[in-house]
């Protein structure tokens, strides 16, 4: 590892100055940056440990009814937060579907929204890689490359964001709160990734030196909470990232749907918000041909990137199924195997409450 | 240290394990918990990289990140320059060796990448060794060495590889068997089914990364390393040095899993014994997680090939099994995959072959059941192709052609209770209700589910090892042997014999093992450590118990007096004469009388060469598995295993069933999961690691059942021991893959099974 | 660069000059301070072999930064027993026979620990299954560590209700 310099900085305005340096990263659980770090694949001169700023640890319901998350609260923290998970289960069930429980602990809110990709290449310093070094290739486009992008790839980049916290959010319509030396401001979480385009080095809408402080749910996105799940496909039952994954929240009306979300997972560079999906299921009786029909929609548009073109049916399958899902009502316990297709029939003893 | 059994883990043959040996005040035979237990739990238990003597530096390979070239230039004064960067070594600089590493190491030793020159032959190779005063230095140190290649192109498949016939494969046998007239036998087939099967490389991935302290004093040496041969590695390590065996101390106490990688010498830790004595001052070397994925041997890829002719009665009429292992570009291990089918079932014409393909990655070895793993990983496919084709049950098809006799030779086995796994296991499993087609099967949830199995089968070596066991003035015992521990529990397993042999409780038994400064407890491999080093310690309590009767017998004050050596029983620290039991006389009292502070035994083991010669000698074992798939995402989980394994006599219960879960968790990870992702173009491992490199986490793994099945066998060895520790994987892999297939009608012949591969066709 | 910063592992505290930023707390533990309980299996969070509690949570200390760690509160596998009284986790591991090797041990312990403490798995076998997915063992003692896991749980349980034990001792009664 490169040497460093290591700051604690007491207060948020001398982070976000000694952040805005060149050469500068912010540190909070380090479960990312770290092991970037040790691979060879991130070397920042300075790191600005952020995770004893004062503020930024607390859940906080706002007046309104929605919710504001600081960016240091730990994601078992969030997952587990009664209130938290009654009101937004599918976001509890996404938290509590990654990595294990160690790395939940550590991991911060802020941390899993800038994790980067899991691209073999990207965390290999002796290969090509555009998005770790622009300009110098892609090697993953020729490569191993099964788990990578159908969706909004460039021959630039064709990595996956891997986060399974930020499917939920983006469904939900968070929005992000960041703030720097200039002033605060707010990005749709929609807008905080970025497709590769021919600039995949740019990862997020962030500034240099810009600090995540907080992650606002509007009020509305707990009316979902009767219906909604998430669903992650693996290659083994637990600590792995995602093949696939989706999330899907209904509001149901007099046996019809009143609003849907849909969001994918591990399909994109950004958590894939599946919009036009969404609008087709607006007003409708809630079917299977519905949710055959809202995946293939979400997938219009999809193509592989290498071998992965199974991963587009298996991405129409992931999103009819979470919506059957859905419809069927947020289990009334957390599932002993969060976001698992295993999950079935949660048992009602143990494990956080949902409702 | 509680040695009770909870209620649930009570099962009824826990309770009533073999009588026959459990004799008077003997724990052979009963589930005593770990004796390192305790150890083991409170972090107490030192492993190689735990040790730390004074003035230690760190040392850390750099290895290559190109699969074959040469090293251009490395930049060795930035890798000085860094703060605590002592020294850097590499070809240039490295101390000259005893034993060319470009040839073998007799007996079992490959050739090894000790920095001799600036060819690079795969990926991961060794090409410099930074030693600084910190981790943190060295790690950086290697960073900055930034080395550049000459590069040429990568062989790394079988388009590119070089094919060649392998004369030999695994260590030794044979690259070709044939027996009958196959052709003859395939004609007159009623049907004959064929199929072409893979299996991936996959590593050893020990918990416990390869590591090495060494500290020289002048010109010997301390190595504190996991490592399953002492003895034969202080010998090798030796030579490397050019200094008297005596002179290499190798301390190994515990390992953290070897499954096969830490039994062979590999250049790393031969590079962190060099660095020490180079540098003058003890040195650390452990190997990063991902440079585990090439130096240290892993389970090479396979492409097979299996043809089955069967005649109208569902009896094998010909089987040919056909291999291509990928071996090194520069040594010669091949998977002895097919010979996995000249074990188990009866043909008239058997022939299996193997070729070696030559790629450029790390010569392979053995891993956790070499050959066998992958050779019935896919034979049990082929047999089910078979039994389906028939029109059979698999399981009355495997009947069909159970072979009495060894297949080909007609050799008597020394003991197959086979027949007893096979009933057992499908009793337990409920195989009995099993539909015949494919995906008929769905749970409460809407699950399909499908129902496997696999017939299990490793050989039962026995190596040379010896034992000394020393009977103390007190009545209690010490007793030694230089064998070793990764987990299969040599501690508590090898003292139960010794405790048994000696007629003591097991708490006056001090055993020590895991150092090569004592007896030779030969090789903790090819599941044989405990039928090796466990006859020879028995051996030795014997040769005690001779000694302390004749002092006995021949003194006229001892209540033994005349009863010569057939007439005592030793029990609880005690001679008694056998036609009189009340009349006995405590080791102790022995000693005292004799005038002797104690009395020390000597054992041996080895295999009886003719009973080697008239018998053919296996654990044999029934997987039965079941999984449960979503209809339309595909995800497979294992939701039950049940195995029943037939292995001679058990000494522990409760470490033989550990054995075989976890013996047959790898064959959940070999059918579902493992797999070593090479880029076709460089040759390197994209998943080099643990998270992308996928082996089984707790919630992959069903609860399990592991029968153990009687047998006795006086002809393996005199205390009847076979081997539990590799069977397991076998047979499972099948039962999964097999299981797959009866809940989807979808045959998969590329292991791991994934995903993909049951969407495709749906 | 150097940093001191001040440790409380074990229940003894330790004030640690550090002189370089990137020794993380694992390293900390085993290479500076004799600690070597703590194991290495991957240095980057994909094994759980380096388990620690830190303020009482568990976390992988390879991905932890030392200096990060400042004014916190570790303990590892080398302070879980009372003396020779082994904590209840420990007992149970070895009455289920839950490690073979024995190396992944300490990790799986501290981290099943951990999970008693969060209370969030019960009594039933698949949260205990999943919440310990964080820890491999390649030697697959999984049932064992299942078991004992869930057997060291019901014990915690009933001591929370301290009637069910011996109310002098606050011990299980059995
Ligand atoms: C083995 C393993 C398995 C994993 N599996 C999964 C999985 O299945 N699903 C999943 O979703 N994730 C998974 N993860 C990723 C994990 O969720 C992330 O590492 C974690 O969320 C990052 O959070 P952190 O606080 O540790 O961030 P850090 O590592 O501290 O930081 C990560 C990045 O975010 C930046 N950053 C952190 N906080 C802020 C802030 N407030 N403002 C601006 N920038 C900030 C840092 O500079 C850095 O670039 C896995 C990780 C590992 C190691
Ligand atoms: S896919 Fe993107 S992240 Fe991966 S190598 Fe290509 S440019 Fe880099
Ligand atoms: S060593 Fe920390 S998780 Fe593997
Ligand atoms: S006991 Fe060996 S890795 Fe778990």
């Amino acid at each position: 590892m490169k040497p460093f310099d290591y700051i604690r900085p007491a207060t948020l305005a001398e982070a976000v100055t000694e952040a805005a340096r060149p050469g500068s990263a912010y540190l909070a659980g380090g479960t990312n940056m770290l092991d970037l770090m040790k691979v060879g694949a991130a070397a920042p001169e300075r790191l600005v440990d952020i995770t004893r700023l004062p503020g930024l640890d607390a859940v906080e319901w706002l007046p309104d009814g929605g919710v504001r998350i600081g960016a240091l609260v730990r994601n078992s923290d969030l997952a587990y937060d009664a209130r938290f998970a009654a009101s937004f289960p599918m976001v509890a069930e996404a938290l509590l579907s990654g990595a294990s429980a160690q790395l939940r602990n550590a991991a911060t809110v802020g941390g899993n929204l800038m994790q980067r990709t899991r691209c073999a290449y990207f965390q290999d310093p002796a290969s090509a890689c555009n998005r770790r070094e622009s300009g110098s290739g892609c090697d993953a486009r020729d490569g191993e490359n099964r788990m990578h992008a159908v969706l909004g790839f460039t021959e630039h980049c064709i990595a996956v964001h891997a986060s399974d916290f930020c499917v939920p959010l983006v469904a939900l319509g968070a929005e992000v709160e960041v703030e720097s030396s200039d002033g605060k401001r707010t990005i749709p979480i929609d807008e905080l990734h970025l497709l590769p385009g021919d600039t995949p080095q740019m990862e997020t809408a962030l500034r240099r030196g810009e600090l995540i402080t907080g992650v606002k749910l509007p009020a509305g996105a707990a009316a979902f909470s009767g219906h909604a799940r998430y669903l992650k496909l693996r290659e083994r039952t637990s600590y792995a990232f995602a093949v696939v994954s989706a999330a899907a929240a209904l509001q149901i009306e007099d046996g019809r749907i009143a609003e849907a979300r849909i969001a994918l997972g591990g399909v994109a560079a950004k958590p894939w918000r599946a919009a036009e999906a969404e609008a087709s299921l607006v007003g409708i009786e809630p079917s299977q041909p519905a949710f055959a029909r809202a995946g293939e929609i979400a997938l219009a548009s999809a193509h592989p990137s290498g071998a992965n073109a199974f991963k587009i049916e298996l991405a129409r399958r992931i999103v009819t199924r979470v919506l059957t899902r859905a419809l069927e009502g947020t289990p009334e316990r957390m599932p002993a195997l969060p976001g698992s297709p295993f999950a079935a029939r949660p048992d009602k003893t143990s494990g956080v409450a949902h409702v | 240290m509680s040695e009770q059994m909870s209620p649930e883990r009570m099962s009824p043959e826990t309770q009533t394990t073999f009588p026959r040996h459990v004799r008077h005040g003997s724990n052979s035979g009963q589930p005593v918990s770990r004796r390192d237990g305790r150890l083991k739990v409170t972090g107490a238990a030192t492993y190689a990289a735990d040790n730390h003597p004074e003035g230690l530096l760190h040392a850390v390979i750099a290895t290559s990140t190109i699969a074959r070239g040469r090293v251009r230039s490395l930049d060795v004064e930035a890798a000085k320059a860094h703060p605590g960067v002592v020294e850097v070594i590499t070809p240039a600089n490295r101390m000259p060796l005893h034993h060319d590493p470009n040839e073998k190491m007799p007996p079992f030793g490959f050739r090894v990448e000790v920095l001799q020159d600036d060819t690079v032959r795969y990926v991961n190779q060794p090409i410099a060794v930074v030693v600084a005063e910190t981790l943190e230095a060295a790690t950086e140190g290697v960073r900055l060495l930034a080395p550049r290649y000459e590069e040429e192109d990568a062989r790394t498949g079988l388009d590119n590889g070089l094919r060649h016939e392998a004369q030999s494969v695994g260590v030794g046998a044979p690259g070709t068997v044939s027996f009958g007239d196959l052709d003859a036998g395939l004609k007159g087939a009623a049907r004959v089914t064929e199929g072409d099967y893979s299996t991936p490389p996959q590593y050893h991935n020990a918990m416990e990364p390869h590591a090495v302290v060494a500290e020289w004093d002048g010109d010997t040496v301390t190595i504190d390393m996991p490592n399953q041969a002492l003895r034969m590695s202080a010998a090798s390590y030796a030579a490397y040095f050019g200094i008297p065996a005596e002179n290499v101390l190798i301390r190994s106490p515990f390992l953290g899993g070897g499954f096969g990688s830490k039994a062979i010498l590999n250049g790393p830790q031969i590079l962190g014994i060099l660095a020490a004595r180079q540098l003058g001052r003890p040195v650390k070397l452990v190997l990063t997680r991902a440079q585990m994925y090439g130096p240290v041997g892993h389970r090479g890829r396979t492409w097979q090939k299996l043809r089955l002719g069967t005649g109208d009665d569902g009896k094998l009429t010909a089987l040919h099994h056909h291999s291509i292992g990928a071996t090194s570009s520069f040594d010669d291990f091949v998977e002895p995959a097919a010979n996995a089918s000249l074990m188990l079932y009866e043909s008239p014409a058997i022939r299996v072959e193997h070729e070696g393909l030559r790629l450029d990655i790390g010569t392979p070895g053995p891993m956790r059941a070499p050959g066998e793993a992958s050779g019935s990983a896919s034979l049990e496919i082929a047999m089910d192709e078979a039994a389906e084709a028939c029109g059979m049950d698999p399981l009355a098809f495997r009947l069909a052609n159970y072979a009495e006799t060894q297949p080909g030779t007609g050799k008597p086995f020394s003991s197959k209770a086979l027949r007893e796994c096979y009933e057992q296991g499908a009793a337990a499993f409920g195989w009995a209700g099993r539909p015949l087609e494919a995906g008929t099967m769905r749970d409460e949830n809407g699950f399909l589910v499908g129902w496997g199995m696999g017939t299990a089968v490793f050989p039962c070596p026995q190596f040379p090892a010896e034992a000394r066991a020393t009977l103390r003035a007190d009545g209690t015992a010490l007793v030694e042997t230089g064998g070793a521990d990764m987990g299969q529990g040599a501690w508590t397993a090898l003292a139960q014999l010794a405790a048994e042999s000696l007629g003591l409780d097991l708490d006056k038994v001090e055993f020590h093992s895991g150092r090569s400064d004592l007896p030779d407890g030969g090789v903790a491999g090819g599941s044989g450590h405990t039928a090796s080093a466990g006859q020879a310690l028995s051996n030795a309590g014997g040769d005690v118990i001779a000694r302390l009767t004749e002092l006995a017998t021949g003194d006229p004050d001892s209540p033994l007096f005349g009863a010569g050596n057939i007439g005592v029983v030793a029990a609880e620290g005690r001679l008694h004469r056998r036609d009189d039991e009340t009349r006995s006389q405590s080791y102790a009292d022995i000693l005292a009388r004799a005038g002797q502070k104690e009395l020390v035994g000597t054992g041996k083991s080895g295999r009886d060469p003719a009973s080697a010669e008239a018998f053919a000698m296996h654990s044999h074992g029934a997987v039965f598995a079941e999984v449960k798939i979503d209809p339309n995402l595909m995800q497979v989980r294992v939701s039950r295993l049940v195995g029943a394994f037939a292995a001679g006599r058990i000494i522990n219960p409760k470490l033989v069933r550990s054995q075989y879960y976890g013996g047959m968790i790898w064959g959940i990870s070999f059918a579902l999961q493992e797999e070593a992702v090479a880029d076709r173009r460089t040759g390197r491992i994209m998943n080099a690691d643990l998270a992308e490199y996928h082996v089984p986490v707790n919630a992959d793994v069903p609860r399990m059942e592991a029968i153990l099945v009687p047998e006795e066998d006086p002809r393996v060895s005199p205390l009847g021991i076979k081997g539990v520790g590799e069977i397991g994987v076998t047979g499972t892999v099948g039962a999964i893959a097999n299981a797959v297939w009866h809940a989807t009608g979808i045959r998969v012949r590329n292991y791991p099974i994934r995903i993909e591969d049951l969407l495709r066709r749906r | 660069m150097s940093l001191s910063i001040s440790l409380a592992i074990n229940g003894r505290q330790h004030d640690v000059a550090l002189n370089d930023p990137r020794v993380t707390l694992l390293d900390l533990l085993r290479e500076r301070l004799d600690l070597p309980g703590t194991k290495k299996g991957c240095d980057r969070g994909q094994c759980g072999a380096c388990t620690v509690l830190v303020d009482g949570r568990r976390i992988n200390s390879c991905l932890a930064l030392a200096a990060s760690m400042d004014g916190a509160e570790i303990t590892t596998i080398e302070g879980l027993a009372e003396g020779d009284e082994l904590h209840p986790v420990q007992a149970a591991f070895i009455e289920h026979d839950a490690f073979q090797c024995g190396y992944c041990t300490p990790g799986q312990i501290m981290s099943a620990v951990g999970l008693i403490k969060e209370g969030m798995a019960g009594d039933d076998p698949e949260r205990v299954r999943e919440l310990m997915s964080g820890n491999i063992c390649r030697c697959g003692a999984y049932q064992g560590i299942t078991e004992a896991v869930l057997e060291a749980g019901r014990k915690a349980a009933e001591n929370a209700q301290p009637q069910t034990g011996n109310p002098d001792t606050g011990k299980d009664a059995a």
